[in-house]
């Protein structure tokens, strides 16, 4: 994601890093080929732009990424953080306390009011994606800059009341997605799907389980999901629960 | 009939293993190889830590352990494929619970695009943004 480069070139002097996951039990391979060399296509770039709120300048800084970029094809981190969704992120301190817990990395749900066949975003929406990838921007620059000074870092206690905790129903959808995984592994494609979908129907809420689960089945669909019929219709029969919980920080517009 | 013990990191065949419903009967030679916990006087035990057999003995069956039961009472999720030839012990709700209540942020080691292994502690000292993604 160009927008991760653009930030980690602007406050690695500040002793700061990103460190990416992708959640690809295809492998490095998946992860590899949706890091383009120059980043995203041009012709996607208005579509991008708006709806990710890049300005120019970002785009501008758009390449391979040159911190880390690990691949996860077990969804250990997912499974360690409880982590439904992505992107998601969390901000680690220096001594490793998490001063955020997992939340979307500044996206919200404006996306569910794109049109589905032109993918343009009515003007209100595409403001409102913007305003909240900038708040989200500036909060974490505001946190490099000031530590455990700065209003968007919080005290432990808060941290951890905040912290989502993994149900035992979670931990049991996670055993069925590793048993699916590794009948994967083995190159039984029919028994993977029998157990990742335990996993899905288990744990309906991880999009993670259902979006791989789909990916796994047929990789044609990597990349694409986001523009599939299925996946529109999946998140509008969300009705009134959100697709990315709001993320809580001043600033940020109203969802 | 032989199973597949994925137990956490743990894989191994075990040739004399024996599968009925949810319970796997382990041969007590095999225990340690399959699960790191071993049959000792004290009860079955990992390093320092035992947990007695229960008073009805219901893990043992002559030279054979119930692997299954003593994971579901440790509080493991256990599953198996529709043949109970594979399992898989994953770790406890409470202690992926308890890890995340202590404020730090679970450590874990995974390879970069090259192939080149990075763990969340190497980072110590830096403020980190730990950003998940994926392809699809």
């Amino acid at each position: 994601m160009p927008v991760w480069q653009a930030i980690y070139e602007e406050l690695r002097a500040q002793n700061f890093v990103v460190i990416s996951v992708a959640f690809d039990s295809a492998g490095a391979a998946a992860a590899r080929a949706a890091i383009k060399a120059d980043g995203p296509p041009p012709e996607m770039a208005p579509v991008l732009k708006n709806l990710m709120g890049w300005d120019d300048e970002v785009w501008s800084r758009a390449g391979r990424p040159t911190y880390p970029c690990l691949i996860d094809e077990q969804h250990i981190v997912a499974e360690l953080y409880d982590m439904v969704n992505v992107p998601t992120a969390v901000w680690i301190d220096e001594r490793g306390q998490i001063v955020r817990p997992p939340e979307s990395g500044g996206s919200t749900d404006s996306f569910r009011k794109m049109d589905p066949a032109t993918f343009s975003l009515p003007e209100d929406a595409a403001t409102a994606a913007r305003k909240a990838r900038s708040v989200y921007l500036n909060a974490l620059r505001d946190w490099v800059k000031n530590g455990e000074r700065s209003r968007y870092a919080y005290k432990r206690e808060e941290a951890i009341r905040r912290t989502r905790m993994p149900t035992d129903g979670a931990a049991m959808a996670s055993a069925w997605f590793r048993l699916g995984k590794h009948f994967h592994e083995k190159g039984d494609l029919a028994g993977a799907q029998k157990y990742l979908k335990k996993a899905v129907a288990l744990r309906p809420e991880s999009w993670n389980f259902r979006r791989q689960t789909s990916v796994l089945a047929d990789p044609a669909l990597t990349g694409q999901l986001n523009s599939q019929p299925d996946f529109f219709a999946a998140v509008a029969a969300l009705g009134d629960r959100h697709y990315y919980e709001p993320i809580d920080m001043e600033g940020m517009p109203k969802p | 009939m032989a199973a597949t013990v994925l137990y956490r990191d743990q894989v191994s065949e075990i040739a004399q293993a024996s599968a009925e419903g949810e319970h796997l009967w382990v041969p007590v030679a095999d225990l340690e190889r399959a699960s790191g916990w071993q049959l000792k006087p004290e009860g079955a035990c990992k390093g320092k830590a035992c947990v007695p057999v229960p008073r009805d003995r219901s893990w043992l069956r002559g030279e054979q352990f119930d692997l299954a039961a003593f994971a579901r009472h440790l509080g493991e999720p256990v599953v198996h494929d529709d043949e109970g030839r594979v399992w898989l012990f994953a770790e406890p709700a409470d202690v992926k619970r308890s890890r995340l209540q202590s404020g730090e942020a679970p450590d874990f080691a995974l390879p970069d695009l090259d192939g080149r292994l990075h763990r969340l502690s190497d980072y110590r000292g830096k403020k980190v943004l730990l950003y998940a993604w994926a392809s699809w």
